[in-house]
C-alpha cells in the first residue's frame, strides 16, 4: 500500500538520503567483515586484495620465516614510482638543462630535496632488499617444489632493478652521469675486446653496434640522454610492473609460500587459527575436482594442508600494513638525514680520479679492472645464468621450507663462507702486490688475459668448489648452497674492497685518508 | 583411394608444402622486421664534431714538444723523426689518460702505457691508437681520428 502511495519525488529523496550507503555498498559488495564468510569475501571480491588467498598459512605470517623482505622490496618499488613522478614534474632531460633542473629540485623546489632523496634511497634499497629476499628464498629452499620458474622471474627482476638504478644515475648529467655513460657504452662495446683478439671485428662488429645503440653515437650527447631517459621513465618501469605482476601471480599458482613439512603451531596461534571443518568450509576436504585441477594435476590448497591457517582478513593484511608503515618510515627517516649525491656538471675533458660507480656496481668495477669484457659482460652474464639455473640443477625436494635445509646445510654454508673469505682476500692481496700477467709477460696476447684473470679464476674456483661439495656430500642442494654463499660473500667483499681500498688510478690504499692530495 | 594432393613418391603433400611456405614466409618477415628494428636504433645523424680536424702549421710543433689537445682528445708529439698524434682515450673503458714520466696513465682502472702508447700494465686490451696526419693545401696539419696508423709512424712536414 505504502509503495503505491509514494510519489516519484519522495522515492528520489529516499535515494539521495541513502546515496552514501548505496554507493559504498556498490563498491564493496559484501557487508562488514564480521564472520569468517564475510571476511573471506572481503578479500576474494576485492580487486586489490584478491591476489591473496582468503586464508593464510600461519608459517607465512611468521616474521622469522619471510622477514617481510619481498614485500619490503615491493613497497620500495611503489615509493620509487610515486617519488619518481614528483621528480618528473621539474626534471628536464636535455644536456643544457638536466643538471640545472636537478639543482632546482635539490635547492628550490618545495620538498624537492627530500623527494629526490627518497627516490634515490628507495631505489638503492630495492637492490639491498632484493638480495636479502633472494637469500631468504634460497636458504629456505623456496625455489623448489614447483617454484622453479618463479625463481627465474626473480632473477629477471634483479636485472631490471639494476638497470633502473643504473639508468637513474645517468640522468642528472653530472660528472658521474657523463663518465658512467662513457664507461657503460665501452662495456657494451667490450665484445670488441674478444672479436679483436680473434680477428673477427671486420666481419662481425657487434661491440660497436651495441655501444652505438646505447649512446646513439660514439660519445655521450643529447641523443644518449634522450635514450636513457626513455628507458628509465617508460620502458623499464612498464616491463618491471608486468614482471612483478607475474612474480606475485606465480606465488599463488605455485602453491603459495613454502612451509616446512613438520610444522608446529605455537600456543599463541590458537586464538586466531581457523579449525578445518571435515565437511563444508571454504576448502572442503571432499572436493569435486574441476577440469582445471585435473588438467594441472595439483592445485594449491585444495584437499590438503587446510590445517594451521588463519583468515587473511585481518591477520595477513595487518602484517602487510605494518611492513608498509615500517618501510615508509624507514625510507623517510633515512632520506631526511642522507642526501643523494650530485657531483659537478659533466666535463667531457676531465674524468674523475678515481671514477667510481655507485656502491652496488663497485664489485663489478673491481672485476672490470682486470678485463673489460669479462668483468662487464662475461662474468656477470655467467653469474646470472648460474643463479637462474640453480633450481634446475638442484632438484632435491626434501626439507623445503627449512632454513639451510639441515644441520649439514648449516655446516656447508658456514664452511663455504669461511673458505670464500680466505680465498678471495688472498687473491685480491696477490693481485695488488704482484700485479697480473701483463706485468710479468709484457708481450702476452690479450685473449689470455681476457680468460685468465683474478675474476675468471675466482669464478672457476667457485664452480669447482661447488662440484667438490656435491661429490663430497652426495647432495646437489649442498653444492648449490656452497655456490650461493660464495656468490654473496664475493659480492660483499668485492664491493667493500672497491669502495674503501681503491683510490686514485685504481691503486690500492688501506683507507680513504691515505689518498694523495691533488 | 589416395588423396589427390598426395605426391605419388610419398614426398611433401601440396597442403604441407603450402603450410610450410606460409610458415617460412612468416619467419622471414619476422626476421626482416627485427632487422629493421635493430637498424632503427642505429642513429644516422650524429651530434658530434668531425673526426678529422686541422691542428695548425708544423711550426707550431717544434722538435721535442708534447702538446695535449684536450678538446680533441689527442696528444701531438714532435721529435727528431717527425710529428705524430696519439689518442688520449683509454682503450679499456674510454676514460682520458694523462701523461706521466714514463708514458700515460688512466685514472679509472689503472691502465698504464709507455711513451709509444703500448700497454705496460692494467686492463687495457690494446695500445693507444696512433692517428693519421696529413698536410692540407694551406700547410696546416690535419689529424683524422677515424684512421689509425701503425705505432711508430712519424713524418716530417715543412
Amino acid at each position: 500500500m505504502n509503495e503505491t502511495d509514494q510519489t516519484g519525488l519522495s522515492k528520489f529523496a529516499g535515494n539521495v538520503k541513502g546515496l552514501a550507503n548505496t554507493f559504498i555498498g556498490s563498491v564493496f559488495r559484501n557487508g562488514k567483515p564480521t564472520s569468517d564468510k564475510t571476511r573471506a569475501s572481503a578479500v576474494f571480491n576485492n580487486f586489490f586484495l584478491h591476489i591473496q588467498g582468503v586464508k593464510t598459512h600461519i608459517n607465512t605470517l611468521r616474521p622469522s620465516y619471510t622477514l617481510g623482505l619481498g614485500l619490503i622490496t615491493f613497497f620500495l618499488l611503489v615509493i620509487v614510482v610515486a617519488s619518481g613522478v614528483f621528480l618528473m614534474v621539474y626534471y628536464n632531460p636535455s644536456v643544457e638543462n638536466a643538471y640545472q633542473s636537478v639543482k632546482n629540485i635539490n635547492q628550490v623546489v618545495f620538498a624537492g630535496k627530500v623527494s629526490r632523496n627518497v627516490h634515490k634511497w628507495a631505489g638503492e634499497g630495492m637492490i639491498v632488499f632484493l638480495f636479502l629476499h633472494m637469500a631468504r628464498v634460497f636458504f629456505t629452499g623456496s625455489y623448489k617444489a614447483g617454484r622453479e620458474f618463479n625463481w627465474v622471474v626473480g632473477i629477471v627482476l634483479l636485472v631490471l632493478t639494476f638497470a633502473l638504478n643504473l639508468s637513474g644515475y645517468l640522468l642528472p648529467w653530472d660528472q658521474l652521469s657523463y663518465w658512467a655513460l662513457v664507461i657503460v657504452a665501452n662495456i657494451m662495446q667490450s665484445p670488441k675486446e674478444l672479436t679483436d683478439s680473434l680477428g673477427l671485428t671486420k666481419y662481425f662488429d657487434v661491440g660497436t653496434y651495441t655501444g652505438n645503440l646505447f649512446l646513439g653515437g660514439s660519445i655521450p650527447t643529447k641523443e644518449s640522454l634522450n635514450r636513457v631517459y626513455l628507458f628509465h621513465v617508460m620502458v623499464l618501469p612498464m616491463v618491471i610492473y608486468v614482471v612483478v605482476g607475474l612474480h606475485f601471480w606465480r606465488i599463488r599458482k605455485d602453491g603459495g609460500m613454502t612451509k616446512p613439512d613438520l610444522f608446529n603451531t605455537k600456543a599463541s596461534d590458537m586464538g586466531i587459527m581457523v579449525q578445518p571443518k571435515k565437511s563444508g568450509g571454504i576448502f572442503p576436504t571432499h572436493k569435486t575436482y574441476g577440469l582445471m585441477e585435473l588438467a594441472r594435476g595439483k592445485t594449491p590448497a585444495v584437499d590438503k594442508d587446510v590445517e594451521n591457517t588463519v583468515m587473511s582478513w585481518p591477520n595477513l593484511l595487518i602484517a602487510e600494513l605494518a611492513v608498509l608503515m615500517f618501510t615508509l618510515a624507514g625510507t623517510l627517516i633515512y632520506s631526511y638525514y642522507m642526501d643523494a649525491p650530485l657531483k659537478e656538471f659533466a666535463n667531457p675533458l676531465i674524468p674523475e680520479n678515481p671514477a667510481k660507480a655507485p656502491w652496488y656496481f663497485l664489485g663489478l668495477q673491481e672485476l672490470l679492472s682486470y678485463s673489460a669484457f669479462m668483468g662487464g659482460t662475461g662474468l656477470p652474464g655467467l653469474a646470472l645464468l648460474g643463479l637462474a639455473l640453480i633450481p634446475y640443477l638442484d632438484r632435491e625436494q626434501d626439507n623445503v621450507g627449512v632454513w639451510f635445509t639441515s644441520k649439514m646445510g648449516k655446516r656447508i654454508a658456514l664452511e663455504s663462507m669461511v673458505i670464500s673469505i680466505i680465498v678471495i682476500i688472498a687473491m685480491l692481496a696477490f693481485a695488488v702486490n704482484f700485479g697480473w700477467l701483463r706485468n710479468w709477460f709484457p708481450e702476452i696476447p690479450q685473449l689470455v688475459i681476457t680468460f685468465v684473470n683474478p675474476g675468471t679464476i675466482w669464478v672457476g674456483f667457485m664452480m669447482l668448489w661447488s662440484l667438490c661439495t656435491i661429490r663430497r656430500t652426495g647432495s646437489t642442494r649442498m653444492g648449490a648452497m656452497a655456490l650461493f654463499v660464495m656468490f654473496l660473500v664475493s659480492y660483499l667483499i668485492l664491493t667493500y674492497f672497491a669502495t674503501d681500498m681503491r683510490g686514485p688510478n685504481w691503486d690500492f690504499y688501506w683507507s680513504k685518508s691515505q689518498w694523495p692530495i691533488h | 583411394m589416395k588423396n589427390e594432393t598426395q605426391d605419388k613418391e610419398g614426398g611433401v603433400s601440396r597442403r604441407d608444402f603450402l603450410a610450410l611456405s606460409a610458415f617460412a614466409t612468416a619467419i622471414l618477415a619476422g626476421l626482416g622486421i627485427m632487422a629493421g628494428v635493430f637498424r632503427f636504433f642505429k642513429s644516422d645523424a650524429k651530434y658530434e664534431e668531425s673526426r678529422s680536424f686541422k691542428i695548425g702549421k708544423p711550426e707550431n710543433f717544434p722538435v721535442g714538444t708534447a702538446t695535449k689537445l684536450a678538446d680533441k682528445k689527442i696528444f701531438v708529439f714532435s721529435d727528431d723523426n717527425g710529428i705524430f698524434a696519439i689518442s688520449c682515450v683509454c682503450t679499456h673503458l674510454g676514460c682520458l689518460v694523462y701523461e706521466t714520466e714514463t708514458g700515460f696513465q688512466c685514472p679509472c682502472h689503472g691502465s698504464k702505457f709507455n711513451m709509444a702508447g703500448k700497454v705496460v700494465g692494467g686492463p687495457a686490451p690494446r695500445g693507444l691508437p696512433w692517428f693519421e696526419i696529413t698536410q692540407d693545401i694551406d700547410g696546416s696539419l690535419v689529424v683524422d681520428t677515424a684512421r689509425e696508423v701503425p705505432a711508430g709512424t712519424k713524418n716530417r712536414y715543412s
